[in-house]
């Protein structure tokens, strides 16, 4: 079972995300993340959905996404040349000993401190999945007070657009 | 012009030729039913709002128009939702329109309030909140559209109050243009030509019609291409009629309850070719058993269908109507010996079907076995345009057994969702769209009283359906299997508690009928057609007797129960 990065332009509308959701839970079909936001055009919304499963469900994914009155366009992006990036915010615990380390991971990860308190820095690292998760791991001895994390976006390379006709 | 949104509905219902409307009143639709006092449209006032919806459904089933329901918000909406679940399993088009409580109070657990968008929204087509009377008009025409194109299906349409009630310069809308939605109608023309090559190198071909045949108005295709192409043709539940029963190479119905003869031909083929049908599990029993010699031709314009459960070696989208008249034009060209190529198969096929035709063990001391009414209801039928509803269960596979038919949208049955309560408003709407014709519902004693309140809505509007119970005195579907798998252990099974379905007749205002001996049957038949009243009929039949063959749920062709 690959994993899939699907992005998904739809009508700006209300109720579509509910739309695309109910059809994943509907149908049995796993969502590891989900992203939506408004695109360049506000009338349209572009999602991106993570999900995992065999080529034929994937492809039955796809059908059906498109069969979704307000869906405009769906790409499975993994079959692109492309792009995937997430973000992530970090409460790590920052006593005296922990700071200068917490610095330091922060820079290696081109991250940045967004936040601090006297017993937090909040570190922001933006990348792809394995970044992310390196970075996590290099910081879970500190102590993680409190994260959260976006579901991925993803764009193709090149000339390739998503867009409607 | 300034309209309220209540008369832009109904102005909007007029545009899209609608002459015939079921509902029932309630609180938030009261304006939209004071414009309906005295608009040009055919109101029909049900008992249930389950039965609207299921009108609706018959009235679509048997016209090939958009049926249209309308109910109040709250409990008048979700009573709809077995109705809709039923249309959208069976693709059926039609528009529900939902009161909703006012624009303001949404979210406020407001009196009679539901979240009926939410509710429907995995057993719709599409949906619909109108937020502002300006957007009505070409809410109503997007929905009818939708409803209608590609694979048809149901349409939800929630009205708020106020949007019922201000008042708007009303705009004649135009053309439905969505960027999103462009079914694809018309079939590659390659993949047709790839398909009737496929078709012309095939040993032993089998269409295989599902119901998408009768959505599409293309059974005279159909039945060109099966006299050119002499290939059998076997149908589901939902595409009975589509072939008549007499054609020399139909084959009778497939799958679980299907003869003998559709289902080893389904199993013996090299080339199932399959129109508008969906691989249903009733169809396909064990999967990985299934369709495991052949190549399968899938024409369907519903690309989800192709593919979903058993993979498709040559993909048609498209509609049939216009798949069917591309493949039936190449047989113009085409120097293939169709009769000398499958006359071995032609044959193998026909003892198939002499060796085991449906049948059943026929009556001794005259107790009636209901596969006999069904045969006499469509003998003493001949010449009355029947259309026959049924019910769901055993009675619904008598029907689909017995039943001869000769055209298609003459047998409305919920075949998907498989919906108890289905037949006898199912029936009124076929009926209110052709008064004059004989329409009768094939039920059970259970199935019945699931939607019996309708009889109401039949005696006030002169529908004078006939409805034939094969009343057994017990849930017959739930009792064979649990006589078959259960070992008779007959669980809460059983209805013997009545009630007395003539006299409930009588009190409903229509005519109750009954026969206990088989000599009865064909008088109390006769009798229940000629009287231009709605009929109950209590056909007291053999409550011991099961519906064969049957394919057991997850089985093959080779675990068949023959009689």
């Amino acid at each position: 079972m690959r994993r899939h990065t699907i992005s998904i332009l739809v009508e700006n509308r209300f109720g579509v995300l509910s739309r695309v959701s109910g059809l994943f839970s509907g149908r049995g079909y796993n969502i590891e993340s989900l992203t939506v936001a408004e695109t360049n055009d506000p009338q349209i919304s572009r999602m991106t959905i993570v999900t995992r499963g065999e080529e034929r469900v994937i492809e039955q994914i796809d059908k059906q996404l498109n069969k979704l009155i307000d869906v405009i366009k769906v790409m499975d992006v993994t079959s692109e040349d492309h792009v995937e990036r997430e973000l992530v915010l970090v409460k790590i615990n920052a006593e005296e000993k922990n700071r200068e380390e917490i610095l330091r991971m922060a820079e290696i990860f081109r991250g940045k401190v967004v936040d601090v308190s006297p017993k937090s820095y909040t570190v922001e690292i933006t990348g792809s999945e394995s970044k992310i998760q390196g970075f996590l791991e290099m910081v879970r001895p500190l102590g993680i007070q409190e994260m959260s994390r976006g579901g991925k976006v993803a764009i193709s390379r090149g000339a390739k657009l998503l867009a409607p006709k | 012009m300034k309209l309220s949104g209540s008369r832009i509905l109904i102005e909007s219902l007029k545009a899209e030729g609608v002459d015939t409307i079921f509902g029932l009143p309630g609180g938030v639709v009261l304006p939209l039913y004071d414009a309906l006092y005295d608009a040009d449209i055919k109101h029909i006032l049900v008992r249930h709002e389950q039965g609207a919806a299921h009108m609706a459904d018959g009235y679509s089933r048997a016209t090939g128009r958009c049926g249209v329901a309308l109910v109040t918000s709250g409990p008048g909406a979700t009573n709809t939702v077995t109705g809709i679940a039923t249309a959208y399993m069976d693709s059926i088009p039609m528009v529900v329109f939902t009161g909703q409580v006012n624009s303001n109070l949404i979210g406020n657990d407001a009196f009679q309030e539901a979240d009926i968008i939410g509710m429907t929204r995995p057993c719709t087509k599409h949906s619909y909140l109108v937020r502002d009377t300006r957007e009505l008009a070409q809410t109503v025409k997007e929905a009818f559209y939708i409803a209608m194109s590609g694979k048809p299906g149901p349409v939800v349409v929630d009205l708020p109050r106020d949007v019922l009630v201000k008042e708007v310069e009303y705009v004649v809308p135009g053309k439905v243009l969505l960027r999103s939605y462009h079914p694809t109608v018309e079939g590659h023309m390659a993949q047709v030509k790839k398909a009737f090559e496929r078709i012309k190198e095939a040993k032993r071909p089998v269409l295989y019609v599902g119901g998408g045949m009768i959505l599409a108005n293309a059974s005279a295709e159909l039945l060109k291409f099966v006299d050119a192409s002499k290939i059998p043709v076997t149908t589901t539940l939902m595409a009975l009629g589509s072939v008549p029963t007499s054609n020399p190479f139909f084959l009778g119905m497939l799958g679980m309850h299907g003869t003998y003869a559709a289902n080893m031909a389904m199993h013996e083929t090299d080339l199932m070719i399959a129109f508008g049908a969906r691989f249903d599990d009733r169809v396909t029993g064990r999967l990985d058993a299934f369709a495991q010699n052949c190549d399968i031709i899938h024409v369907d314009v519903d690309p989800t269908s192709i593919s979903k459960n058993v993979t498709a070696h040559i993909p048609v989208v498209g509609d049939l109507l216009d798949v069917m008249k591309k493949l039936n034009g190449l047989f113009g060209g085409d120097k293939t010996d169709w009769d000398g190529k499958h006359r071995e198969w032609n044959k193998t096929v026909d003892e198939w079907k002499s060796l085991y035709p449906y049948r059943y063990e026929k009556s001794d001391a005259g107790v009636i076995k209901p596969q006999y009414v069904v045969e006499q209801i469509c003998k003493l039928a001949i010449g009355r345009e029947a259309i026959y509803t049924t019910e769901v269960g055993q009675a619904q596979m008598w029907a689909a057994q017995f039943l001869t038919l000769d055209a298609p949208r003459t047998f409305l049955t919920s075949g998907g969702l498989g919906t108890m309560g289905y037949g006898l408003p199912a029936a009124i709407g076929a009926q209110a769209a052709y008064p004059d014709r004989l329409v009768v519902d094939i039920a059970g004693d259970g199935s019945i009283q699931m939607n019996i309140q309708e009889l109401a809505t039949a005696v006030q509007y002169g529908l004078n359906v006939k409805v034939a119970i094969l009343n057994n005195g017990c849930l017959g579907m739930v009792r064979q299997w649990q006589e078959l798998f259960f070992k008779k252990r007959y669980s809460h099974s059983d209805l013997r508690s009545g009630p007395d379905f003539v006299k409930l007749a009588d009190a409903y205002g229509a005519v109750g009928l009954r026969a206990t001996k088989e000599s009865e049957v064909r008088d109390v038949l006769k009798e229940a057609f000629d009287v231009k009243r709605p009929v109950v009929m209590d056909f007291v039949v053999e409550r011991e007797e099961k519906v064969f063959p049957m394919v057991p749920g997850g089985g093959t062709v080779k675990d068949i129960i023959l009689l």
